[in-house]
């Protein structure tokens, strides 16, 4: 490991300062100390929020849920109201990594975890994200946990993340103590950037912007579901995962609002998907209808040409499941 | 005084079965487990050596050129940087096992991406990772390379093969035929302990401190490659954290932190991280294999083909031995049977838990089940109307096989004859099937010496260079010495993992616990021998229980009868005719449920069954807890396990363990095993056979098996990864 400084911040404005020149934000180092040890990452200071207060999970005015981006995985996937008002999350999180994982992680940490990447994370390989304009090694590597939307000719990474791919599905909201002083929320979907011609950069935060809460909006009228599909039956990251909320009204899909994970550089959304399906008696042909245009633009690289047709058997499976018995 | 013992005639006495104690076959806890568990067996890197210094493996960044360290100088000035070794006794991979000589030596030249060329020792662990990673290596001169064994340069290996009968007659003659191809990938033993080394020299002498399966070969290997004698080298390795074949030979971590240790005056420990153990230790071969059955309307087989590639570097030797048990395991007149090794610049492939029949078996035991379904015989059935009467090509007698037995008794235990029709029982989205496949392994008896004390105070000392892989070897040395001297397992202490020690097998190819066991057996026998002769009878009229001598309607203590001596025996045990006069193997068969997801072609093992005869049991645990591991490391063949190879430079991928499956709890079901009763008078005078690597040996079969039984989809790629299953479903 290179020689860093550490810093330990005791207020977000002293984290935010000691981050803006040069300094890396640890928290539960599930993922930083990794790639710290394969000089992946080489941060010159690390600046440890481990100690401020924000592992707190509090009711918003609106039926909303504040969540301190240091509540580890484990404590917001059982937190009882999670658990009630959205089980989306609490599986999501509950099908990542393993238990002691997810004692560690922390629920900012998850949210800008790396790339799993193979030739993000060996060094003797090419890779734009890790060493701009070095070329891509998975394009036509071995590619087959990497994304077929979203992509760019420079980089087809996928974003690990379980939880944020619930998060997308029930709109949350990241909020930012930025490193000027102010603090802002932003909707998750503008948090992320597709990687285009620059993959080194992944989210719209400057250095020594902390994310501070993730704000879940009330719980709204409808099923909810996550699945995961994976390699093996445990702790192993999505190759394709689906988080939806459903409610069928009079026959018709009233509400569905879907994410997927594993297919893309960012938790994916894709409002038209959705627009599709509102207003629509539930059927088969409706959700191939949606899968269609989903995945109208996808596109496989070889080892991860199977994602395209999973992902619409998933989708599928996933709409039937939730609307089954309401359609009636 | 040594008692030699040579393996010329079937032991038929049986003396364990007259014995008192009752220790042997007893399901006995290993002695070492709860060391292990607290965390207070001293493993091989563990050891806090005063003034230790730390090594790290620098690797070539591509698989052709000469290697060039470009800022060597800049490296060494770095803080905490004791020195930068490039030297040419470096070892360019492991080596294979019982080589007893050094692997290829070459830093100077990649061979392929990953290949240690140098290593930076410093301070800390952290320094020296640091600085290896600074380390630049620029290869000069390189050439592409083959990587791909489907279009790389073919050596066949015809001494591995065969040619009896007409077998393209039998196949054009033959009612019912199969002629298919299937493919294995690569696999990492990935043992949980990585692989390490500490070297530390006094004057002129060297301790290692390693983590390896074969002391008395390591031994040689490491003189051999630092070009000193035998005799100035002693080996450690009281434990080791599970090897799997990847630790057989000298490896480069240890002759790495040799020459760092006597280059900087220090203790020098190298150890590897999780990406060198994928990257650098020994792989097992891909395969492709074609299997050609011909049956007549019985599904009696007529002929059997099996052609299978294989790869590995230029200049090894090693070729997976795809073929060795379908050469007994079925009848058929007809027979061809051939293995073509590619040379390739993919790391070293090597043995990996049973080598050959891991592989061949798996895949036999596929078109054994695509040759049910033609023929419409069930498939246990089908196995039972072709097991040989004798060995089918040489015509010589099993020495002992309850190959039926495990067929029927495995079948009537897991409930086969409940098997859904093919793609006919479904539950919600998921697909239900039942599999089954044979299991089969060479037996084989290796050369092993262990020294046997028994003190004054009567109890006893087991000594020998032999080594505990997490396999039971300290429980099952212990039972079968306080068998034979009638001594309750608390007074047998076992020594174990010492080049000091009288040198044994080591383990490995299932052999080292029949051939350790001999020598303890042997060592044993002798010592009864003198006490029989103290008391003036015959030794078989002795009975030896709980440190107590019965003899002529008389007791006496075994201190009464010691009198303050000691008696020390060494055992030696040599291989001999039993091994040719007979054809010596272990038998099974698994059983096996899964789901399968009809959305995503997820599969999920839902129960495993495996029924084994390996002759006499030794210790219950031990083996039940060989035929799990076994059988789990099936159900990583079959659904996950796979090194993916980058086909542009041939380097690892995935050499990491988020990324290589292997299976985690929530992969595994209720695994239940049956051990068969049998004794194999011409394996060893214990009766014994090897269990270690029976459980994997044709595993992953009964579970693809089972996939298309539930689905109807037959997976030839293994591992039957879900993309697979679908693109059939
Ligand atoms: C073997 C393995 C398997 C895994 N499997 C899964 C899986 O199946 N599904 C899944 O979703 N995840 C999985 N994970 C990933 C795991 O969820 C993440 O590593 C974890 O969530 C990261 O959280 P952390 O607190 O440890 O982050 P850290 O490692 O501390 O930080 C990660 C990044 O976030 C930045 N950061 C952290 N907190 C903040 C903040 N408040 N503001 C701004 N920046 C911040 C850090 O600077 C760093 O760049 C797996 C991880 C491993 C090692
Ligand atoms: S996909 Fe992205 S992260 Fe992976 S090698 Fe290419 S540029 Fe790097």
């Amino acid at each position: 490991m290179r020689p860093f400084d550490y810093h330990r911040a005791t207020a977000p404005d002293d984290a935010a300062r000691a981050a803006a020149s040069g300094g890396t934000f640890i928290a539960g180092g599930t993922n930083l100390v990794d790639l710290m040890k394969l000089e992946v990452m080489a941060p010159e200071r690390l600046v440890d929020i481990t100690r401020l207060d924000m592992r707190g999970i509090e009711e918003t005015g609106d039926g909303g849920l504040r969540i301190g981006a240091l509540v580890s995985n484990t404590d917001l996937a059982n937190d009882a109201r999670v658990r009630r008002d959205w089980p989306v999350l609490s599986r999501a999180l509950l099908s990542g990594a393993t238990q002691q994982l997810r004692n560690k992680a922390t629920t900012g940490g998850n949210l800008l975890q790396r790339t799993r990447c193979l030739y993000f994370y060996d060094r003797a390989m090419p890779c734009n994200k890790r060493e701009p304009g070095s070329g891509c090694g998975a394009m036509e590597g071995f590619n087959r946990i990497l994304a077929v939307l979203g992509t760019s000719d420079h980089c087809i990474a996928t974003h690990p993340s379980d939880m944020a791919v619930a998060m997308m599905a029930l709109g949350a909201e990241v909020e930012i103590a930025r490193a000027g002083g102010n603090t802002e929320r932003l909707p998750l979907d503008d948090l992320y950037l597709l990687p285009g011609d620059t993959p080194e950069r992944e989210t719209v935060l400057a250095p020594g912007d902390l994310i501070t809460a993730v704000i879940l909006p009330a719980p709204v009228a409808g099923r909810q579901s996550y699945r995961k599909v994976r390699d093996r039956a445990s702790y192993a990251f999505a190759l394709v995962s689906v988080a939806a909320v459903v409610a069928v009204e009079d026959g018709k899909v009233a509400r569905a609002d879907l994410a997927f994970g594993g297919l893309a550089p960012k938790p994916w959304r894709d409002k038209d998907v959705e627009a599709a399906l509102l207003g629509q008696p539930p059927s088969e042909a409706l959700f191939d209808k949606a899968a269609d245009i989903l995945l109208a633009k996808a596109q496989g690289h070889g080892a991860n040409d199977f994602k395209i047709p999973l992902a619409r058997r998933v989708l599928s499976a996933v709409l039937t499941e939730l609307t089954e018995g309401a359609a009636a | 005084m040594t008692e030699q013992f040579k393996m010329d005639a079937p032991a038929t006495d049986r003396r364990l079965d007259g014995m008192a104690q009752g220790l042997v076959g007893a399901p006995l806890d290993r002695p070492e487990g709860p060391l292990k568990v607290s965390g207070t067996a001293t493993y091989a890197d563990e050891y806090r050596l005063e003034n230790l210094a730390h090594g790290m493996l620098v690797r070539a960044p591509g698989n052709s050129g000469r290697v060039r360290l470009a800022n060597r100088d800049a490296v060494a000035a770095m803080p905490g940087v004791l020195a930068v070794i490039h030297d040419p006794r470096l070892l360019r991979n492991p080596a294979q096992g019982t080589a007893n000589k050094a692997p290829v030596q070459d830093a100077n030249e990649a061979h392929y991406l990953g290949q240690p060329v140098a290593l930076v020792v410093a301070e800390s662990f952290e320094h020296a990772r640091h600085a290896a990673h600074a380390l630049k290596i620029e290869l000069e001169g390189g050439t592409p390379r083959p990587v791909d064994p489907e279009t790389a340069a073919i050596e066949p290996q015809s001494s591995k093969g065969l040619d009896q009968g007409d077998l393209d007659r039998a196949m054009t003659e033959a009612v019912h035929a199969v002629d298919v191809t299937y493919r294995t990938p690569s696999h990492s033993s990935a043992p949980m302990e990585p692989h390490a080394s500490i070297a530390q020299w006094d004057g002129e002498n060297l301790t290692l401190r390693g983590s390896y399966q074969m002391l008395k070969y390591n031994r040689n290997e490491l003189a051999d490659a630092l070009g000193i004698h035998p005799d100035r080298v002693r080996i450690l390795a009281p434990y080791v954290g599970g090897g799997f074949g990847s630790k057989l030979g000298l490896a480069p971590e240890a002759v790495a932190a040799a020459i760092a240790a006597k280059e900087t005056g220090r203790p020098v420990s190298v150890a590897l991280t999780r990406p060198q153990v994928f990257e650098t230790t020994m792989r097992r071969s891909e395969t492709r294999q074609r299997i050609r059955l011909a049956a007549d309307a019985e599904g009696r087989l007529a002929g059997i083909g099996q052609a299978a590639l294989v790869s590995n570097l230029p200049g090894e030797v090693f070729a997976e031995p795809v073929l060795q048990a379908t050469h007994f395991l079925y009848a058929g007149e007809n027979r061809r049977l051939s293995l073509d090794l590619a040379r390739v610049h993919r790391l070293c492939a090597g043995s990996v838990r049973a080598p050959g029949e891991a592989v061949g078996i798996t895949v036999l035991e596929c078109a054994m089940d695509e040759l049910a379904e033609a023929a419409g015989i069930d498939p246990v059935e089908l196995r039972r109307r072709n097991i040989p009467e004798k060995d089918p090509e040489s015509g010589k007698e099993f020495s002992s096989r309850r190959f039926r037995e495990a067929l029927d008794s495995g079948a009537e235990a897991f409930g086969w004859s409940d098997r859904p029709a093919t793609r006919s029982r479904r539950e919600g989205e998921w697909w239900i099937g039942y599999g089954m496949a044979s299991a089969a392994r060479v037996n084989v008896l290796m050369e092993s010496r262990a020294r046997v004390t028994l003190a004054p105070d009567g109890s006893a000392k087991v000594e020998t260079d032999m080594t505990d892989i997490g396999t039971g070897t300290y429980a099952i040395l212990g039972q079968i010495a306080g068998e034979m001297l009638g001594l309750p397992r608390d007074r047998v202490e076992v020594v174990l993992g010492d080049t000091d020690l009288p040198p044994a097998s080591g383990s490995g190819g299932s052999w080292g616990a029949a051939s350790s066991g001999t020598s303890v057996y042997v060592a044993c026998q002798a010592i009864r021998a003198q006490l029989a002769e103290r008391l003036g009878v015959a030794e078989t009229e002795l009975t030896l229980k709980d440190g107590q001598a019965v003899f002529d309607n008389r007791t006496e203590t075994l201190a009464e009868i010691l009198k303050g001596d000691e008696i020390a025996k060494e055992g030696h045990v040599l291989p001999g005719d039993t091994s040719k006069a007979v054809r010596q193997a272990t038998f099974g068969a698994y059983f096996v449920e899964v789901a399968v997801n009809g959305v995503t072609g997820e599969t999920r093992v839902r129960r495993m069954h495996g029924s084994f005869a390996a002759g006499r049991i030794l210790n219950a645990k031990t083996a039940r807890s060989q035929c799990l591991g076994g059988m789990i490391f099936g159900i990583g063949m079959a659904l996950t396990e796979e090194l993916a190879f980058d086909d542009r430079d041939g380097h690892v991928a995935n050499h990491n363990l988020a990324e290589y499956h292997i299976p985690v709890n929530a992969d595994v079901p209720q695994i239940t095993v049956e051990l068969l009763e049998e004794r194999d008078d011409w394996a060893s005078p214990l009766q014994a056979k090897g269990i270690g690597e029976l459980g994997i040996c044709g595993a992953a079969g009964a579970i693809v098996n089972a996939i298309h039984n539930a689905t109807g989809v037959r997976v030839r790629d293994f591992p039957a990864t879900l993309d697979k299953v679908i693109a059939g479903l």
